[in-house]
């Protein structure tokens, strides 16, 4: 059984709500990527989602970008990504997802892809800019689905589009709570209890988590009861930016990932 | 110096206008629809909507009075009997398009989305440029239409081309200029993607290429092709026969695909599509992208693009900020690998040169993205004969660029 479906069943169990946490690979360096990955792992992210940095970031808004610009600058690129996940297996198991736009994936080869990161220890991909009707082209090289592809359902996805998008879901369906970019504004509550009941009536038990505008954990607690989950993303990369610098910037995020699961 | 491209290796089963794109907005293995689930939804509609209303007579009655008598088509087909005397070759004549409103072929498009987005009920518009060309002309229609109208422009676009802001500014447009990347085209263009993606249930994205995702490429290749089909007309009218070769510079693409579009199934007319090659190719410092690119997904299709082995994407330099993007149609890509076009590049400096030679010979100043086509037209009709008709793409004129041209001569 994949690591995220046995997170999804384990938090059912406990009654708990998953904080998938996304932080981008890499940055500021890699050195102290991985000490703040492993310090968030450690404070409570029940999934980490790798974000792997990507020129031209055309969903993210300006803190993702600029995460990502240093993270390039720093050297970044998918195999190191899966050099860092195979190291982070050796201390933790939390599920990870390699979260990435579909250039560097399709550069790096689609069969080679699915090997490696099975092979480094990642669980899942979550390819922001492939929707289901492009990615036949890089499933159809992947001998087996072990490698659970998540998702992406929005606000402006029509009815019957959630259903065809949750029959080809695994993993987790990654709800956007609002029409725009990574880290702006706060999710409307109303229009998102419609959102989810709507998405959860058509995906057949699928975990959904919450994603987008999610950043502190008064949001993360009202959003919690409508899903399986939430995804924070721009509120660690916040952290990162402001003490980039700073020995502490490890510890600093673990708390915020500390109060954010706390509030679930 | 020809290049290789005659082998086929995509077969031609039917004429390549009546099944490119495909049904999902592919050109054999380019194009699709690469973008976030926020977006997919309103290019589907999009798709399906420009599908029904462009089959309306009512919409394409309009549209050709709005080309006719405010954009000022049909354009001339120019003999450009000094410069052909001068080089001793072929004869060389020239598409027009500068002497089209707002002085290039981007109206064309702009007008054609603009009245659909009119049509679809929609009264924002936003898009992205790089020389200011592109969002002069989607300006200029928000204004014909009394549309609220924002413009992404990188931010050393915006110093290159300050006239053009001010343009668009007196058109009553909100130039938002963007910091990231280099501050070019490509940068505009995600930024502009990004905004739509925020603003996409009452606002319509005036993508200025054959570029973007499907229904994008297409649309703005049917819209462009108004200068193929004039030319052809033209082309026969004046010499009783269709040309030799016809030459464009490509960007994007969009002026290229218009005029190669028509003659796609005319096995006769050899087209030569011409990218910059900025300060050479060697140099890494260059736009050519079928030249020197690989295969990759940028804005939404699958096209060539400059990358790097780790999928991602490069600077490009021109000295033409039209020209200026590490992208491409993927309706290029298609004619590039089937051997349907042949793809060439020239240097800053031949630009220059070709630019120096229209003004003194024939009294026109053209765009530096034109001057690419016509650098590279100068040498293709050089020891041919005079029998041989060269038609090549004059896409926009040249007053946006003195300041370049200037400083380059300093």
């Amino acid at each position: 059984m994949n690591r995220i479906d046995e997170k999804f069943e384990q938090l059912r169990k406990r009654n708990e709500k998953a904080l998938v946490g996304f932080v981008t690979a890499g940055d500021p360096d890699p050195g102290r990527s991985l000490e703040i990955i492993r310090t968030m792992c450690r404070s409570g992210v029940d999934i980490l989602e790798l974000g792997i940095p990507f020129s031209d970031p055309t969903a993210d808004g300006p803190v993702i970008q600029r995460s990502s610009t240093r993270a390039l600058k720093a050297g970044m690129n998918l195999s190191k990504a899966f050099e860092m996940i195979r190291e982070l297996r050796g201390t933790c198991d939390v599920p990870i997802v390699a979260f990435s736009y579909y250039n560097p994936i399709l550069a790096y080869g689609g069969a080679k892809f699915y090997r490696d990161a099975l092979d480094s220890g990642a669980d899942g991909v979550l390819i922001v800019d492939l929707p289901p009707e492009e990615s036949d082209e890089l499933t159809r090289q992947w001998p087996d689905r072990d490698l659970a592809l998540i998702r992406l359902v929005a606000p402006t996805t029509p009815p019957d589009r959630m259903s065809a998008i949750a029959q080809s879901a695994s993993g987790f369906i990654y709800l956007v709570s609002m029409t725009g970019v990574t880290g702006g504004g706060e999710p409307d509550l109303t229009e998102l209890s419609f959102l989810t009941s709507e998405l959860r009536s058509r995906c057949d038990g699928i975990p959904v988590c919450v994603g987008f505008g999610i950043s502190l954990p008064e949001h993360a607690r009202a959003v919690s009861p409508l899903a399986d989950g939430v995804v924070v993303g721009t509120a660690f990369e916040r952290i990162i930016e402001a003490h980039q610098n700073d020995s502490a910037v490890a510890s600093k995020v673990g708390e915020a990932v500390g109060a954010l699961k706390a509030a679930l | 110096m020809k290049t290789n491209q005659r082998a086929a290796p995509v077969a031609l089963r039917q004429p390549i206008h009546a099944s490119m794109p495909d049904s999902h907005g592919h050109f054999g293995p380019f194009g699709g629809r690469y973008v976030g689930e926020t977006l997919m939804p309103a290019i589907i509609e999009l798709e399906k909507a420009y599908a029904r209303i462009s089959a309306l007579p009512g919409f394409q009655e309009e549209l050709r009075r709005l080309l006719k008598h405010y954009a000022g088509r049909p354009t001339p087909l120019f003999p450009a009997a000094r410069l052909t005397e001068k080089i001793g070759g072929a004869a060389i004549y020239l598409k027009r398009e500068d002497l089209a409103h707002t002085g290039a072929h981007k109206i064309n498009n702009t007008l054609g989305q603009a009245l659909l987005a009119r049509w679809m009920g929609k009264r924002k518009v936003i898009a992205e440029t790089g020389a200011g060309q592109h969002g002069v002309a989607t300006a200029t229609v928000a204004a014909l239409f009394g549309m609220e109208c924002r413009i992404f422009m990188g931010t050393e676009d915006v110093r290159r081309q300050s006239a053009n802001v001010q343009r668009m500014e007196l058109l009553g447009a909100e130039v938002v200029p963007v910091e990231s990347g280099t501050g070019t085209l490509k940068d505009a263009m995600s930024e502009a993607m990004r905004y739509w993606v925020s603003a996409v249930r009452d606002t319509f994205y005036v993508i200025g290429s054959v570029a973007g995702p499907h229904p994008y490429p297409m649309m703005v290749r049917d819209f462009q092709r108004v200068i193929g089909d004039e030319t052809k007309e033209q082309m026969l009218e004046a010499e009783g026969r269709l040309p030799d070769m016809l030459v464009a510079c490509v960007g994007g693409g969009s002026n290229a695909m218009g005029l190669f579009y028509p003659f796609i199934d005319d096995p006769g007319v050899e087209m030569v599509g011409v990218e910059a090659a900025g300060y050479g190719i060697a140099t890494g410092k260059h736009a050519a992208t079928l030249g020197a690119g690989s295969v990759g997904v940028l804005h939404g299709s699958k096209s060539f693009v400059l990358q790097d082995e780790a999928g991602q994407i490069m600077e490009a330099h021109s000295i033409s900020a039209g020209l200026d993007y590490p992208g491409v149609g993927p309706e290029h890509s298609l004619l590039k690998e089937m051997g349907r076009a042949r793809y060439e590049a020239v240097d800053d400096a031949g630009a220059l040169h070709a630019f120096h030679e229209l003004c003194a010979l024939e009294g026109i100043i053209p765009a530096l993205e034109s001057s690419h086509a016509l650098a590279r037209a100068m040498v293709e009709a050089s020891g041919q004969p005079r029998t041989r008709l060269i038609v090549v793409n004059l896409s926009g004129r040249g007053d946006k660029d003195l300041g370049i041209v200037q400083q380059a001569r300093a």
